[in-house]
């Protein structure tokens, strides 16, 4: 065995292998160390003098003092700062739902298409990576006042002046669909694709029409791919900066551009830190009720 | 099968691939149209892309996004490579919590990971730099790394937000993969090592090539992360069209979009293509 290593460092490489063969969680651990270190310190510990900063008092110039306070949780009880929190649910939920109208009809397309199906999941995938920045632009160059749709509207003599579309919640709204659609085709073709088609035909063989059959068998099948996918869209339409930054303005605010605001504008640390804290507080329950109903129907499914 | 779909099935979904794709075309078109303010069709150019080569600040930005992107590619591939070996091939104790801790960067919004960051390097420089004093007035040299905002700063977050995609990538391919081959390798009489590269390696590859793509796209793209944790003289290509969409409306923001474009769709076809490439199964 060592023969074929041959090497200096054969010897060495027998004693570690039959040191460590006998300790599978350190040999485990020498490879899964430097990565879980850097989500540790990177991203875990971040994340702790975030919430540790949101219970401090605020520096005059940025940053923060010592102390304990509830001032910064409280303040979201202003009305001012409560319409921002509701819209930002609002905006997330609604666009939950419009992505899972239009996205189910796709994915289940694509499950069915045959020899297309590469192509139809390919053109899927690619804006689902696309930039996000290019994206929001190209809404923008849609919807603005010299824009390509009122430019069109106005050749056509269907309107005079140009319809104001951005820095309403329509474009909002639009751009955030846009945006975040894929995540929820993603999910539910992958639950429909494991879809058994013999379980259809039975149900056509005992009579079941086609509306009957979606709804009791397709539909409660792909349940699993509908909560992952509605979860995947909900948690950055929740954090959302860029679409109702670019496509809302000051009139559309939503969390996202409050915590930024605080961080770079306002200079109140502890605020900002604690409004980001609600968003991820929404997200952690939104997560935890996924997890819960994904154990409460897995023993019942199939 | 795809002729028993009812008709207004198909209409939707094409609906749904329109708009999705629609927007985007329409940018590039327009990215040759020979107007300043890219109303109507006033017939083909190429001029908005000259201009980009005339100006600086975007050759700059695209060259500290390549930079940012090669690095932080690298660091976290490897990283992730790594993480999903351990998960798939071993037995250990504190899985649970590795789980859930890989799972905390794809739940978290980006504005949340940027604001962590920001308030982390801030308050780690701090102590750092008054660290370094007291070192100092010891007669001892400044050995506490500062972490001033800039190139460091965006790769350590970029390396952040990208090891768990990459966990996932390669760990769904290692799943696919026959472990016997490499216990056959073992009874011919290769260790452990040699095995892992002769065998597992070569297997893996399309796996981690798909990964460090991904990886590298999502890098980047970002935008709100970056902007966060960057500083003075350190903008990546993300951060200068951003301020080129919230000032003006110059065609040559098509331009650099058309540009980005290109490189995401060549890139994701590629990593598409390499996830495609099936492992050696058992039969």
């Amino acid at each position: 065995m060592s023969g074929g290593g041959g090497s200096g460092g054969g010897g060495l490489r027998l004693a570690w292998l039959r040191w460590s063969a006998r300790r599978p969680g350190v040999r485990a651990w020498s490879l899964m160390a430097p990565g879980t270190g850097w989500l540790l310190v990177f991203f875990l510990i971040p994340l702790g003098f975030m919430l540790a900063y949101s219970f401090m008092k605020k520096g005059v110039y940025g940053g923060v003092e010592p102390g304990f306070t509830l001032e910064h949780y409280l303040r979201f009880f202003d009305p001012l700062y409560l319409t921002i929190l509701l819209r930002t649910v609002v905006y997330a939920l609604g666009c939950t739902f419009f992505s899972l109208v239009m996205g189910y009809p796709v994915a289940y397309v694509i499950s069915r298409s045959g020899a297309w199906k590469n192509l139809l999941m390919f053109l899927v995938i690619l804006p689902f990576w696309t930039s996000f920045l290019v994206r929001t632009f190209a809404m923008i160059f849609l919807m603005r006042d010299t824009g390509l749709i009122n430019t069109a509207l106005i050749a056509m003599h269907l309107v005079q002046e140009p319809i104001e579309m951005l820095n309403t919640p329509f474009a909002v709204m639009t751009g955030l669909v846009y945006g975040f659609l894929p995540f929820m085709i993603l999910p539910i073709y992958s639950s429909l694709e494991k879809l058994d088609p013999s379980l259809l035909e039975a149900a056509e063989v005992l009579g079941a029409r086609p509306f009957a059959r979606f709804t009791k068998v397709v539909l409660p099948l792909s349940m699993p791919g509908v909560v992952a996918g509605s979860l995947l869209v909900f948690i950055p339409a929740l954090g959302s900066f860029l679409t109702s930054d670019l496509l809302g303005g000051a009139k559309e605010m939503m969390v996202g551009n409050l915590v930024q605001n605080q961080f770079i504008a306002a200079r109140n640390w502890p605020f900002g830190s604690a409004a980001s804290f609600v968003v991820m507080g929404v997200v952690l329950l939104a997560v935890f009720g996924f997890l819960k109903s994904r154990d409460d129907s897995a023993p019942g499914g199939l | 099968m795809a002729g028993k779909l009812p008709k207004w099935l198909i209409a939707t979904a094409a609906a749904v691939y329109f708009f999705l794709h629609a927007p985007l075309m329409v940018l590039v078109l327009f990215s040759f149209n020979n107007s300043k303010f890219s109303a109507g069709w006033e017939g083909f150019t190429v001029q908005w892309y000259q201009r980009l080569l005339e100006r600086r600040d975007i050759l700059d930005s695209l060259w500290v996004s390549v930079e940012v992107g090669v690095v932080s590619t690298i660091v976290s591939t490897l990283l992730g490579t790594l993480l999903a070996l351990g998960l798939a091939r071993h037995r250990f104790s504190g899985r649970t919590f590795l789980e859930s801790l890989l799972y905390v960067p794809i739940v978290t919004p980006e504005i949340v990971c940027g604001i962590s960051l920001l308030i982390f390097f801030t308050a780690a420089s701090k102590w750092a730099g008054s660290g370094n004093e007291l070192l100092a007035s010891a007669g001892l040299p400044a050995l506490l790394p500062v972490l001033a905002p800039g190139l460091l700063t965006i790769i350590i977050a970029h390396v952040a937000f990208n090891i768990s995609f990459v966990v996932v990538v390669v760990r769904s391919r290692l799943e696919g993969m026959d472990r016997n081959l490499e216990e056959a390798a073992m009874i011919l009489g290769a260790d452990e090592f040699t095995a892992f590269w002769k065998v597992t390696v070569p297997q893996l590859w399309p796996g981690i090539l798909s990964g460090a793509l991904l990886a590298f796209t999502m890098s980047f793209d970002d935008f709100v992360i970056t902007s966060l944790v960057t500083g003075p003289g350190s903008s990546t290509l993300p951060i200068v069209v951003y301020t080129m969409v919230r000032k003006n409306v110059e065609p040559s923001i098509n331009a650099i979009s058309t540009i980005i474009l290109v490189v995401t769709a060549v890139l994701i076809y590629a990593s598409d293509r390499l996830s495609q490439d099936k492992p050696l199964t058992p039969t």
